[in-house]
């Protein structure tokens, strides 16, 4: 039998917030189809959004700081991976380009270093991985395999946003015509349906002060996810999650008419399909009531 | 008669600046309007991001005033999509820099509700502090 994954997570802060019930349902799946995530020690804020100015490399020292906790994960034999995986599409992006300008500068790499003078000099030596491009080598078709309660007649919107697929060379698959989460969808036995608005953007933080603006972006988006047929929405940012969820209650102020539609992690479906118990699944942690549809659909 | 476009020693000096800090070339723009096509904000921006770019070229200051830097949310499908292989995303932020370097901040904290400051994820709060603050 293959030998268990065995590798340095980044959770990001809002997993560890309001969006625990992400982080709970991947790592309990996670022990079932052969990835054990180790948290890094003292890990740090990534900064959530990538600098995009050419001046402001100190900008870049908060993501570089959590390579350095995994260099050291390494060295102390906790891990048998060399890379990290991260689980919230923002904090993905972010590493994914400060490790990126570093491995591919050594100058600013050198300049971080020095900055860092209290800490071990980072290597460059750790990639960066997310859930879905993991499940994707463990193979979906493997996974298929471990499904105890195949989600037959679950019709899924695939939302990607932004974080996972763009640019092309931070994205997990391509920019215009992805197609993991529809694998994945197809791996624990439920339906994707193909749309319009699937990476199209949620808003955003503009959700902070201009909420006008994540209100109609939002409803574009669940709209034309029910115009294709689909009766949920899945994602992998916590962002998006907050902006599609919680912010239909805005939406159905503004339209009466608008119908809500429940918004899940895609490893609370994963959960879901393992067997895993509803602890882990973390329901209640979605602010459209997701029980509805899945009691419908005889899942829980 | 041909008619010839003069920039000021000003607006070269902006158009220097903004194409510093982007790291794009922004003169290898030719006006296709990819960006401005697909732009998920197009509609709630006052100029569109193909005249950013326009604007910023001719060395336009004025360019700052407008809200379409603040708007641009990096969700990076013009980055993506340029046919020229500028990122449209860089030069929004590089725009934005501009001002936020003046000590402006472009958010207020105390327009946070009490309910949202209890309910938004911490990326939403941060992010946003990133973008809007200096």
């Amino acid at each position: 039998m293959k030998k268990n994954i065995k590798i340095s997570y980044f959770p990001g802060c809002t997993l560890k917030t309001t969006a625990k019930n992400f982080e709970r349902s991947a790592v309990k799946a996670g022990g079932l189809i052969g990835i054990e995530m180790v948290e890094l020690s003292k890990w740090n804020c990534c900064g959530v959004v990538t600098s995009l100015t050419s001046d402001d490399l100190m900008k870049h020292v908060a993501p570089i700081r959590n390579f350095v906790r995994a260099e050291e994960m390494k060295d102390q034999g906790l891990v048998n991976d060399s890379r990290m995986l991260i689980l919230c599409s923002m904090c993905f992006n972010t590493m994914k380009r400060s490790n990126k300008r570093v491995r591919e500068n050594a100058e600013d790499l050198k300049s971080i270093n020095d900055f860092m003078y209290l800490e071990k000099d980072y290597n460059g030596s750790v990639g960066v991985v997310h859930y879905l491009e993991l499940m994707a080598e463990i193979g979906f078709d493997n996974i298929a395999g471990k499904i105890k309660k195949q989600l037959k007649g679950l019709k899924i919107a695939p939302y990607y946003g932004c974080m996972l697929l763009r640019p092309k060379d931070i994205g997990i698959d391509d920019a215009e015509a992805p197609h993991i989460i529809e694998d994945f969808i197809g791996s624990v036995g439920a339906e994707s349906v193909g749309w319009d608005a699937k990476s199209r953007c949620c808003g955003s933080y503009h959700t902070v002060n201009n909420k006008d603006i994540v209100v109609n972006l939002a409803k574009g988006i669940i709209e034309n996810a029910r115009l294709h047929g689909a009766e949920a929405l899945i994602t992998s940012c916590p962002l998006c999650a907050f902006n599609l969820d919680n912010r239909q209650k805005l939406i159905m102020e503004k339209d009466p008419n608008f119908r809500p539609m429940p918004v899940f992690y895609f490893t609370q479906l994963l959960a879901l399909a393992l067997g895993l118990g509803e602890e882990d699944i973390g329901l209640e942690g979605n602010f459209i009531d997701t029980k509805p549809l899945l009691k419908e659909k005889n899942l829980i | 008669m041909s008619k010839k476009i003069k920039l000021t020693d000003k607006g070269v000096e902006f158009l220097k600046k903004v194409q510093e800090l982007s790291g794009e070339i922004i003169t290898l723009c030719e006006q296709c309007g990819t960006c401005t096509g697909g732009c998920p904000y197009v509609d709630q921006m006052d100029i569109t991001p193909s005249q950013i770019m326009r604007k910023t070229m001719l060395g336009q200051t004025d360019v700052l005033d407008s809200q379409t830097m603040w708007i641009c949310a990096s969700c990076f499908t013009c980055t993506v999509r340029c046919p020229r292989m500028l990122d449209v995303s860089k030069v929004s932020e590089a725009l934005r820099q501009v001002k936020l370097r003046e000590a402006v901040d472009k958010i207020n904290i105390d327009g946070i509700s009490d309910e949202d400051a209890k309910e938004l994820p911490s990326i939403a709060v941060v992010s946003a502090f990133r973008k809007f603050t200096g």
